[in-house]
């Protein structure tokens, strides 16, 4: 029997406003312990919500750029249940009727564009943080802190429309490049910005009906997504195929070990008793905020992908990695103005791309550093042959840190470039005296030998000769002794 | 200005004395506190928490030039302050003192009032009678046997018995007004959203109000002045300024009194209808005119708001765990344990149940039948409330269906109990303001009121009708400043 | 209608409340008793009456810039039960439903 997996997401953006989503109390990582706290996201007794319009803000922008129903009225309601991270017990979501609804998100996936519907999109308020248990002098606890309570929290629901653990995982990759491209958040995933659950149902192929659906939990890095997607997948199938029923349960997945763990407690069991938020009134979003905050939506991703491969002529491949980061396309587009297109993305994705790994920078920190026209000056040279690759790549080396123009720089390092005619053809002729068994091989026709003897002379050179220069005159010298390849 | 008599002042003339430097602010704040009105307490139990020292420091704080310069405030014990203990005559919070003051506390500081002690009440405002604390009873100052009204019955008793000129409460169904009018005291719950909320410990969120008590309607509204306003800690308040009620001794000819007089056909007492028919008739001496009609009987408000309140509280009172503050019970080995042996133990019986309804007025399966259907009887009611004021500025009826009982009467009947709010759930409902106006004693000497609605924002009309209730609808007693003298309680 | 008490105990768990067993009858009575009264509201005609959105629909939203209720390091578990090195502690929760 062929199986085939139904598979939907429910995805948590954590917002990066500045303050949380009911108070204003600091948003930030790495704050000691209930620091970050205040009445209303501690939960005292009569501490009351009041929202945080940046959030909404950030809400309405990714639904418009999802192309979902942004709501002029949506309303906050109460999810009722016990927890000790939960500083009130109940926590302050969106239920029947959100702020965004439909919408889709397109990626691709074999080359080719698939486009995945979207249920909704709401707000809500993130739990605190409870530890592991352990022991404290004579007894085990686990500690509470409460400073993530509160920040604001995206929850997007896709259709179940996956079929596959890549889909899942493309996709989530696209949500987290689309959210860190509107700047409304850092969504790194290993520090829970982007948290992702799954529900997994197999079905008979053929069949419409859908199977009972499990949930998948701490799918958190895109990795894990597939993998643990796939985990399950195989685990519904064993049960089926040994004629057991799959049980509808929650399970948590286990990244370090790659296994899937069934959750004790029952949260199909939960009765949530979700009533509208009194504490709050509806949510009033105008058309004119909506038009608004259209307005301020950047070029999104994909429009821009297009429109490099179209204005820029970018190789899919080349377009696809520039606009992982709206800055890195910023940048390579104001370098673009003044360069070739093709090599300043190249120079963009294999050298900027791998001094910012290196050295754990954010695009600004480059900016800061080595503005377009900087490397666009260092291009241009490349470009004009002035300035053969390896020199190229030396004196790039030295841009983040060093001030000036690449003329200067080489200066003060002592560079010299030989580029001349009259400068190389002595280097040339002195190989060509110097290597007769290897001049011969090529005047007899064997072409792979020229490369050694231009090998040469970029070594007598010291690597600063620019080689077509090298490679033009050691043609025509030995074009005037016999067969030239 | 004989310190010993200052007690017997109304908040504007305290305040008036402190202005002009007659009087001392220590002086005036420590004026309920000594004789006669600390031996009334010792029989009334109206106070929980109070700090001499606490008192002086504010008292030495005060700003002379302010509209309550010096006067003394008692507040119930659900209001949050910053220098004692916030407790809602509940065991779960024991020792709870609060990192920040309410709004409203706030704001009668910002008035150079000086809270002077907090107020008995039912364990987080839930009963009528003061009788559900766990620091024991409020006595009713008139009739020491008798109940003093709640869920407020702490700060009204203490501004009938004198501790202080003015008193501040909650009224979710009729807990300010129903205590004011158990112990011959003003009772004001304005207009949903315009007193914050913030710091107000929440039982039911969409009809909790906070409340003025007070012996005289002038200090209704100077008190009412001073803190009513939008807040933005509170999303609930409206925006805007408050109505002006500056107005209130400018009198009530012309306007009309709604008479819903099929209320009180049954089930009042004979006192409480004298009093209405009293004032009928001083309000018709006074140029108002009485507009008979009849009105949607109480039972479908109360039912309303019995799933209503206990939804909203079932959900507002889960922050009660032990985790972050209150009772944590001593033997919580595990999470579960943790909360359910705390709140069984540190919640009383009446909240329990209250807490039982409301959860299953949510629950899957009942929230169509019960919590959705309240909500559109709440509309219902609403509309009524809406049609009625079409045909007149506010309306007369009583406040509670019987005088002060006694203690112990209807502590082991809930419904009974339930059924004393009958006309007064109905505001909270609807977000209209109420107001309980004293109208004198009955030959039993025992506080009669009468019950004052109006629609939003009408808290000017209210204090209008009350101040020609108050002066007898006699014309030759409306001058500004005029104070009536008060039915102070006299046996103990 | 009759509440039954395994109702009671099924709502109470959700409120996590723990009735003695003794009580747990008591309390279905009452409850019960409640709810009939509350039946009246079958009797209201609620026709065209939509359910009531309460709070006023004028509240400005919140800007977002950091205030100054934020409590000092050490306040907020000064009122805790229990506490250590600025956490709250709690008995040892096994399996954590909000990771």
């Amino acid at each position: 029997m062929a199986y085939e997996a139904v598979i939907g997401l429910e995805c948590h953006i954590q917002l990066s406003t500045r303050t949380k989503m009911f108070c204003a109390c600091p948003v930030g990582f790495g704050a000691a312990a209930n620091t970050h706290v205040c009445p209303v996201c501690l939960g005292l007794p009569g501490a009351l919500p009041v929202v945080n319009r940046a959030a909404i803000d950030a809400a309405v922008r990714l639904g418009l750029a999802l192309g979902c129903d942004v709501r002029g009225s949506s309303v906050f309601a109460r999810k009722n249940y016990f927890y000790p991270d939960m500083p009130k017990n109940y926590q302050i979501t969106q239920y029947d009727q959100p702020l965004c609804v439909g919408g889709a998100l397109t990626i691709v996936i074999d080359g080719a564009e698939r486009s995945f519907e979207l249920t909704r999109i709401h707000a809500e308020e993130d739990t605190g943080k409870s530890s592991h248990p352990e022991r404290l002098h004579d007894r085990r606890v686990s500690r509470v802190d409460f400073n993530r309570a509160g920040v604001p929290l995206l929850e997007l629901v896709t259709e179940p429309r996956f079929h596959d653990p890549d889909e899942c995982a493309v996709f989530l990759a696209a949500l987290r490049r689309l959210v860190r491209w509107l700047g409304i958040s850092d969504a790194d995933m290993e520090k829970g910005h982007l948290r992702c659950d799954a529900n997994v149902s197999l079905r008979p192929r053929g069949e419409s009906r859908l199977g009972v659906k499990t949930e998948l939990k701490n799918l958190n890095s895109i990795k894990g997504v597939g993998k643990g997607i796939t985990a399950e997948i195989a685990r519904q199938t064993r049960l089926l195929e040994a004629g057991d029923r799959v049980e509808q349960t929650t399970l948590l997945y286990d990244a370090d070990h790659d296994r899937l763990v069934v959750m004790r407690s029952k949260e199909s069991a939960h009765d949530y008793r979700y009533f509208p938020e009194p504490d709050l009134p509806v949510l009033a979003v105008s058309p004119a905020w909506v038009e608004d905050a259209r307005s301020r939506l950047p070029e999104l991703p994909w429009v821009r992908e297009e429109r490099l491969i179209a204005e820029h002529g970018l190789p899919v491949y080349d377009a696809a990695v520039l606009t992982e980061q709206r800055e890195a396309s910023d940048y390579f587009e104001a370098v673009a103005a003044r360069v070739d297109a093709k090599l300043a993305s190249n120079w963009v994705m294999t050298e900027v791309l791998r001094v910012l790994r290196e050295r754990g920078w954010s695009f600004a920190d480059w900016n800061a550093k080595v503005p377009p026209e900087r490397l666009a000056g260092l291009l241009t040279r490349v470009a004009s042959r002035e300035l053969p690759g390896p020199l190229a790549k030396q004196a790039f080396g030295w841009l983040p840190d060093e001030e000036g123009d690449v003329a200067t720089l080489l200066e003060r390092h002592g560079v010299r470039v030989r580029a001349s005619a009259d400068d190389l053809l002595p280097l040339v002729l002195a190989v060509i005296d110097e290597n007769p068994g290897p001049v011969e091989q090529v005047l007899a026709g064997r072409t792979q030998t020229f490369g050694f003897l231009v090998g040469q002379v970029m070594k007598k050179s010291g690597g600063q000769a620019v080689p077509q220069t090298v490679q033009e005159l050691l043609r025509a010298e030995l074009a005037k002794r016999g067969q030239a390849p | 200005m004989n310190p010993a008599s200052l007690w017997r002042l109304s908040a504007a003339s305290l305040a008036a004395h402190v202005r002009s430097g007659e009087v001392t602010a220590a002086e005036a704040v420590e004026s309920g506190w000594g004789e006669p009105a600390s031996a009334w307490e010792r029989d009334v139990r109206a106070v929980v928490h109070h700090d001499a020292g606490a008192r002086a420091r504010a008292a030495a704080a005060v700003t002379r030039d302010r509209a309550l310069s010096g006067v003394p405030v008692v507040v119930k014990d659900n209001l949050c302050t910053t220098d004692l203990p916030t407790t809602c005559g509940s065991r779960i919070l024991s020792g709870y003192v609060a990192p920040y003051e309410a709004t409203v506390i706030r704001r009668l500081r910002a008035a150079g009032a000086v809270v002077t002690a907090k107020g008995n009440m039912d364990e987080f405002a839930m009963g009528s009678s003061t009788e559900f604390s766990c620091y024991g009873p409020t006595r009713n100052p008139y009739d020491l046997a008798l109940v003093p009204g709640g869920s407020s019955g702490g700060p009204a008793a203490a501004v009938a018995y004198g501790l202080a000129p003015v008193g501040l409460g909650s009224d979710t169904g009729g807990s300010v007004r129903q205590p004011a009018a158990f112990c011959g005291v003003y009772g004001l719950k304005p207009t949903y959203g315009r007193l914050s909320r913030y710091g107000l410990v929440a039982f039911g969120s969409s009809l909790d109000q906070v409340g003025i008590f007070a012996r005289h309607a002038a200090d209704v509204a100077i008190t009412y002045a001073a803190l009513a306003g939008p807040d933005p800690h509170d999303a609930t308040t409206r925006t805007g300024a408050a109505p002006d009620v500056s107005g209130w001794d400018t009198g009530v000819n012309g306007l009309r009194f709604g008479w819903p007089a099929n209320l009180w056909q049954e089930g009042v007492e004979p006192d409480v209808v004298a009093g209405l028919e009293e004032s009928a008739a001083a309000l018709e001496r006074a140029g108002a005119t009485r507009v008979a009609f009849e009105f949607l009987p109480g039972e479908y408000a109360v039912a309303t708001y019995y799933l209503l309140a206990t939804a909203e509280a079932s959900s507002n009172l889960s922050r009660f765990d032990g985790v972050r503050y209150g009772f944590r019970h001593p033997d919580s080995p595990d999470v579960r344990a943790l909360y359910v042996r705390s709140r069984s133990a540190g919640l009383g019986p009446e909240v329990q149940r209250r807490i039982l309804l409301g959860t299953y007025a949510l629950s899957a399966g009942y929230y169509d039948a019960y919590y959705l259907k309240a909500q559109r009887a709440r509309t219902r009611i609403r509309h009524e409330y809406s049609q009625a004021f079409a045909r007149c500025d506010v309306m007369l009826l009583p406040v509670a269906p019987t005088l002060p009982f006694a203690l112990g009467a209807k502590i082991d009947d809930p419904l009974a109990m339930y059924l004393s709010d009958i006309f007064t759930i109905g505001a909270n409902l609807a977000g209209i303001p109420g107001l309980s106006v004293p109208v004198g004693l009955t030959t039993g000497g025992l506080p009669r009121a009468v019950q004052l609605l109006g629609p939003e924002d009408s808290e000017p009309s209210l204090l209008r009708f009350a101040r020609a209730i108050e002066i007898r609808g006699d014309a030759r007693r409306l001058a500004p400043g005029h104070e009536t003298e008060f039915a102070w309680p006299t046996k103990r | 209608m009759p509440i039954r008490r395994e109702e009671v105990e099924r709502i109470a768990e959700l409120a996590r409340l723990e009735l003695a067993p003794e009580r747990l009858e008591r309390a279905a009575a009452e409850l019960s008793r409640v709810l009939d009264f509350v039946a009246a509201l079958d009797r209201l005609d609620l026709a065209g009456c939509e359910p009531s959105v309460f709070a006023p629909a004028d509240a400005s939203l919140r800007e977002d810039v950091p205030d100054g209720d934020r409590l000092d390091a050490g306040r907020a578990t000064a009122m805790a039960p229990s506490a250590e090195d600025g956490y709250f502690l709690v008995p040892p929760i096994v399996e954590n439903l909000n990771p």
